[in-house]
């Protein structure tokens, strides 16, 4: 299974293998990485899984789609190289590896 | 306070327990749910899991393994039937826990058909839960026949779904037109317009005389005069808040468990959330189903509950999805006056913004995620916004944000 590290806006750190085919968000969801909050559970509807991707991966990940771009567009602290939704990642064993860390505030 | 009980294991059940435990809540914690499954996410039934797009254990809201690391004592299946608030008390059928604080999180159920119109009928189903989600799949299968009784949203979504299978659907709405209760015309026009797209027989303004058939139903009867053959009816009109608990122990409900800015009911030592709940929103009496609200409200009842004096005054967020649209709506349009149309910056995206007397309060988005977000942003913060910003289509809205 793929490894992601998540690192929490404290510096916590979790490092999860995340089935293939689930979502970065479920990832994190499921073992309690703070601050991913998901409360739409998925449907691009609330930025709470809101993530940044470490630099190096910026590039290697499928590219947002226009909802995503459009969500995030007024999502809190966004950046935009890196700021990802973590619910439309979906994770293939291309993600082994990933670092992703989670914002101080999710709104 | 050393014991807490939560009756109903749903999306408020859940914020709720685990808002308190994040609080630093140390005492006992137990989340009383009658469904035999785990807390799980609602929305995807009359979605991607009725579609059969995603399996059951991918819709639960935690991981088995929370309820033990968070010390919370999860109990499926079991239902409370009364609450004694003389000896702080709840009563199952086998059992009974003492409580400091209680709070009621028992959701809404849906409104059914009456017997006398054919309710009880084989082949008649409601959507609220997985079980019957799993119910109406396998009654799904292509080329039957489905009746939908209600334009609201569920209806319009399982409509979706329903025809993404290969099914036939008619879907009659007794008011003049779809989402009539939570809409403006023009965004029931837009949305009765892609289901005609598709292939759905919407009829509104036409309800159901009766259902006919032995045992299994064969015919729906309609006021238009029409009888149409089916072999499916889904039943959409409107849910009723679980307020039977709070009513039996004389707490005040009026169409739901009364509670106050803080979730705190007629008894300071039970509080209530969610679907089941009403409160003062905008100066009126409100119940709202949504996940927002759930969430939302729960995560006030733990401040409260930990001492803190939250008030509870959300902007409202829903959303909908219904084939490849997706509705997206901020704030409450009940009492608007006034809707201005504007298209968004990607082809097909528009948005509806509500004014009651010349000040915004919801905006409908159809595949227009950046008007859905700016909305949330600009009602969170109370943003002035004129109808002539909204109508001038060169505007950049973003600029409204600065403005305080
Ligand atoms: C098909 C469907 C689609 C939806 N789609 C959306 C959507 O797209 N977006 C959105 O925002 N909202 C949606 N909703 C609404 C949303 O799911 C609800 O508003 C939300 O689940 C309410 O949470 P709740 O905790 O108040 O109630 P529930 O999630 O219903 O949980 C209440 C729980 O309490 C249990 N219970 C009741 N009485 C007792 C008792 N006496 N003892 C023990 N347990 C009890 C019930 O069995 C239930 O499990 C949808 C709802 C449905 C049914
Ligand atoms: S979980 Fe809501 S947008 Fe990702």
């Amino acid at each position: 299974m793929p490894m992601i590290t998540y690192i929490e806006a404290s510096g916590k750190t979790h490092e999860i293998d995340v089935p293939v085919g689930h979502t970065v968000m479920e990832g994190g969801r499921n073992a309690g990485v703070e601050g991913i909050v998901a409360e739409c559970g998925g449907s691009c509807s609330c930025s709470t899984c809101h993530v940044y991707v470490a630099p190096e991966w910026v590039a290697q990940l499928p590219s947002r789609d226009e909802m995503e771009e459009d969500m995030l567009d007024f999502a809190i602290e966004v950046d935009a190289e890196r700021s990802r939704l973590s619910c439309q990642l979906r994770v293939t064993e291309a993600f082994d590896g990933l670092v992703v860390t989670v914002p101080s505030e999710q709104a | 306070m050393e014991k807490i009980v939560i009756v109903g294991a749903g999306q408020a059940g859940l914020s709720l327990a685990a808002k308190l435990r994040k609080l630093g809540y140390g005492g006992d914690l137990t989340l009383i749910g009658a469904e035999s499954h785990p807390p799980y996410e609602r929305p995807p039934l009359s979605k991607a899991f009725l579609l059969g797009k995603v399996e059951q254990d991918r819709m639960q809201l935690r991981p088995p393994s929370f309820y033990a690391e968070q010390d919370i004592t999860l109990l499926t299946g079991k239902t409370v039937t009364r609450i004694a608030r003389d000896d702080k008390t709840v009563h199952l059928k086998d059992m009974s826990l003492s409580y400091d604080a209680l709070a009621l999180t028992t959701g809404s159920r849906p409104r059914r058909l009456p017997t006398e119109l054919g309710g009880a009928l084989r082949g008649v189903h409601v959507l609220r839960g997985i079980d019957d989600a799993r119910a109406l799949a396998r009654a799904c299968r292509p080329g039957r026949r489905a009746l939908i009784v209600g334009g609201g949203y569920i209806g319009l979504e399982a409509a979706a779904v329903l025809r993404g299978l290969g099914i036939e659907v008619c879907l009659i709405e007794a008011s003049p037109r779809i989402l009539s209760r939570v809409a403006a015309p023009e965004t029931s026009d837009a949305i009765r317009a892609l289901h005609r797209t598709k292939g759905v027989l919407i009829k509104e303004a036409v309800g159901l005389k009766h259902l006919v058939g032995q045992d299994h139903v064969e015919e729906a009867r309609l006021s238009d005069g029409t009888n149409i053959p089916v072999d499916v009816v889904l039943v959409g009109i409107g849910a009723l808040p679980r307020d039977e608990l709070a009513r039996d122990c004389g707490l005040a409900t009026e169409d739901g468990i009364l509670v106050d800015a803080r979730g705190r009911t007629s008894d300071p030592a039970i509080y209530a959330a969610g679907d089941c709940a009403r409160f003062s929103f905008a100066g009126h009496s409100t119940r709202l189903e949504s996940v927002q609200n759930a969430i939302d409200q729960a995560e006030t009842v733990a401040e409260t509950m930990m001492g803190q004096s939250p008030i509870y005054a959300p902007v409202p967020w829903f959303w909908s999805d219904q084939f490849d649209l997706k509705l997206q709506i901020a704030g409450l349009s009940r009492g608007y006056d006034t809707v201005v149309a504007r298209e968004g910056h990607r082809p097909g995206a528009k948005s509806f913004w509500y004014f009651a007397k010349d000040k915004l309060i919801a905006v409908d988005s159809l595949n227009d995620p950046a008007s859905f977000m700016l909305a949330r942003r600009l009602l969170a913060r109370a943003c002035p916004v004129s109808m002539e910003d909204i109508r001038d289509g060169a505007k950049d809205l973003k600029s409204l944000m600065n403005v305080s």
